[in-house]
């Protein structure tokens, strides 16, 4: 939809998420006593969508799989508690501390990027995959065996308590900025470079877009943005221990990118807010040996959404049934062909070679005149 | 010296399974592309039917069954998961091996329970070799690995099957050109992946007896990380890399300081190798063309 020169598609996520944010910091400030659970599964959320948005930059939009996304949150869940643990005696646990352990974590977080992206530069595909899943491996590895002084080792880290009254309009906050910076840059000369080396990074190349700086620099942003969530986490969490940033979390938040769709962030956030939801509310229903019932539901979404998105088999299948289509006839119930000029409805159609030849053919026929015998009866 | 001799063998024969699995991962990858993700969660199929069928007393007809089951599985898997995805791009193919193996564990999880099981196949005893005590299942699986190494390898250079293999991994569709069934090569190539797992969860099983939704993840990456080391592709190679892999795994535990980082060196030998020589050691190097 366009008003003006303003594209709702464009910021309908911003609108959204923004208006939830004020209404219930709104609500907050002038009084409203929430649920606790309620504020963690807020936080919760925050921090899942922005790992499924930054997660969807590195697969859905530079087509290369990350399965190291939980390896990088780890490192900025560490570093920027361990951040806050130093600052908090001196600057107190106030909101100073806060942004300082997030700006430390998301600079560790995008190092780590850097570490992973020259890899990436070398290889592609099932190869870079490993390796990130090596690296969260590595991470977890390290954190879990470091000594009880620097980072708690087994028993992990212990965070500061931030009033958590506020912590997750800070978290909705940092969503906004996270969307205002992944978006920008997709919808940029970045973001067309990013998605060319997606669907062809020799001709990518070969047109003049410099693949090694767009791959590092987009894998960078992930990591960043990982690193936040990291630390996000720490301080909902109270405490960080490394065993929980596995590859299963990375599978997790492959999953809601994978839900959402590739390449589509409005469905990441969506699915990300439906996944986290479904992980809080599904353990009070499926409990002892059913609780693995939610592993097998994840599994499923996975094969069954990728081979129905990408099998080759499936495509006219998908063309008439996808979900635009769908909404657009529900919205726009038949549309009577009798009001669409001929005229209006050819410009839609590029044309192709001999269409264009054929059209020029009328224009000249038009222009000549009723009477073809003037010009010899051929152009 | 018994300690080091001990070591040395607990190494080669931890490489033996290894190797096995990474056999199994190399003529996949080889001859359908893809990086089966389920691999390694196979293995754990395999532990978990010998627990089941040694009902039978007879751990030969268990052990028969298993691979007869993992062979079925690996076989269905291809054709429901993997093969609506051929032509597809290798990012839909990857996310869907994961899925799978994924959908394995939780499945396992759900029929048998979270908890370990414990399964004894059979007691071999142990020997004294040069005054180490050697276990002689360690010395088993090596021995077999080795045999079912140089039995794949004449296989692939000698039998007309074997040829086609190679045909549809070094081009898919002049293979298809030369009237070879390709889908019909690459079902056989997951059948013998899958039968080479079994033959691993067996081994695993020899090693510690107890089973888990959860033994063969851990088995099947350091098990593809092997195969990257020897080249993806390579069959010689593969048993290269298992039987390196398994050495600094056995060498590493044995070392106090270094013991619990054991994990994080194999990983970054993993990413040292690919950075230094992406083909691996016995590997070909391929070029892409648009």
């Amino acid at each position: 939809m366009r008003i003006g020169k303003f594209k709702l598609n464009h910021y309908i996520n911003y609108i959204v998420i923004g208006i939830l944010t004020l209404v219930l910091s709104v609500m907050t400030f002038t009084g409203s006593r929430f649920d606790n659970s309620l504020l963690f599964l807020l936080e919760k959320m925050a921090i899942s969508i922005i790992l499924a948005v930054s997660l969807s930059l590195v697969v859905g939009f530079l087509g290369e799989l990350s399965l190291g996304h939980a390896g990088f949150m780890c490192v900025g869940a560490y570093l920027g508690g361990k951040v806050a643990v130093l600052l908090a005696p001196a600057l107190g646990n106030g909101i100073l501390t806060l942004l300082i352990s997030l700006l430390a974590g998301a600079a560790v977080a995008a190092l780590c990027g850097v570490i992973i992206g020259i890899p990436a530069l070398r290889l592609r595909g099932d190869y870079l995959a490993i390796v990130t899943l090596a690296f969260g491996e590595i991470v977890k590895s390290l954190f879990m065996n470091s000594s009880d002084e620097s980072f708690g080792g087994t028993l992990g880290l212990d965070t500061p308590r931030f009033d958590k009254k506020y912590l997750f309009i800070i978290a909705f906050v940092l969503v906004l900025i996270t969307l205002a910076v992944v978006q920008n840059y997709i919808r940029s000369k970045h973001g067309r470079a990013v998605t060319a080396i997606r669907d062809n990074e020799i001709a990518a190349r070969a047109t003049g877009i410099n693949v090694t700086k767009y791959k590092l620099l987009t894998f960078i942003l992930s990591a960043a943005f990982a690193g936040i969530a990291g630390v996000l986490y720490s301080f909902s969490n109270y405490t960080v221990q490394s065993i929980k940033f596995g590859y299963n979390y990375s599978i997790e938040i492959l999953v809601m990118v994978v839900l959402g769709g590739m390449g589509n962030i409005n469905g990441s956030i969506v699915a990300a807010a439906l996944i986290t939801w479904l992980n809080t509310w599904l353990p009070t229903k499926l409990t002892g040996d059913l609780a693995v019932l939610q592993n097998l539901l994840y599994a499923l979404i996975l094969i069954v959404i990728v081979i129905y998105n990408n099998a080759p088999a499936l495509k006219s299948f998908r063309d008439r049934y996808n979900l635009g289509n769908l909404i657009n006839k529900v919205l726009k119930p038949k549309a009577d062909p009798s009001h669409i000029k001929d005229d209006k409805a050819k410009w839609d159609v590029v044309p192709t070679k001999i269409s264009m030849d054929e059209i020029l053919s009328i224009d000249m026929k038009q222009q000549s005149g009723p009477d073809p015998e003037q010009k010899g009866g051929k152009r | 010296m018994e300690e080091i001799l001990s070591t040395l063998i607990n190494g080669l024969s931890l490489g033996g399974i290894y190797a096995m699995i990474a056999l199994g991962y190399t003529m996949v990858y080889g001859i359908a592309k893809m990086l089966n993700f389920a691999h390694g969660d196979i293995i754990m199929v395999g532990g978990y039917l010998i627990y089941v069928f040694m009902a039978t007393k007879n751990p030969l007809i268990a052990i028969l069954l298993a691979v007869v089951g993992c062979v079925i599985l690996g076989v269905t898997i291809e054709k429901i998961a993997y093969k609506p995805l051929r032509g597809a791009s290798p990012l839909a193919v990857l996310i869907t091996a994961i899925g799978v193996s994924y959908m394995l564990q939780s499945l396992a999880q759900i029929i048998f329970g979270s908890a370990t099981q414990m399964v004894t196949v059979y007691e071999f005893g142990a020997v004294k070799l040069m005054g180490a005590t050697v276990q002689i299942s360690s010395l088993v699986t090596l021995g077999v690995t080795v045999a079912v190494m140089l039995a794949l390898t004449l296989f692939v250079k000698f039998t007309r099957l074997g040829r086609a293999m190679i045909a549809v991994s070094e081009d898919r569709d002049a293979a298809q050109l030369m009237g070879i069934n390709v889908n019909g090569i690459i079902t056989i190539t997951f059948a013998i992946g899958s039968a080479l797992a079994a033959l691993a969860g067996l081994f695993y099983l020899l090693k510690a007896p107890a089973v888990s939704g959860t033994m063969g993840a851990m088995p099947g990456i350091k098990a593809f990380t092997a195969a990257v080391i020897g080249g993806i592709g390579s069959i010689p190679g593969a048993m290269l890399g298992g039987i390196l892999l398994g050495m600094v795994e056995c060498i590493s535990y044995k070392i106090t300081a270094i013991a619990p980082y054991t994990d994080a060196i194999e990983f970054s030998i993993l990413i040292l190798i690919l950075l230094v020589r992406p083909t691996g050691f016995l590997g070909k190097k391929r070029r892409e063309k648009v």
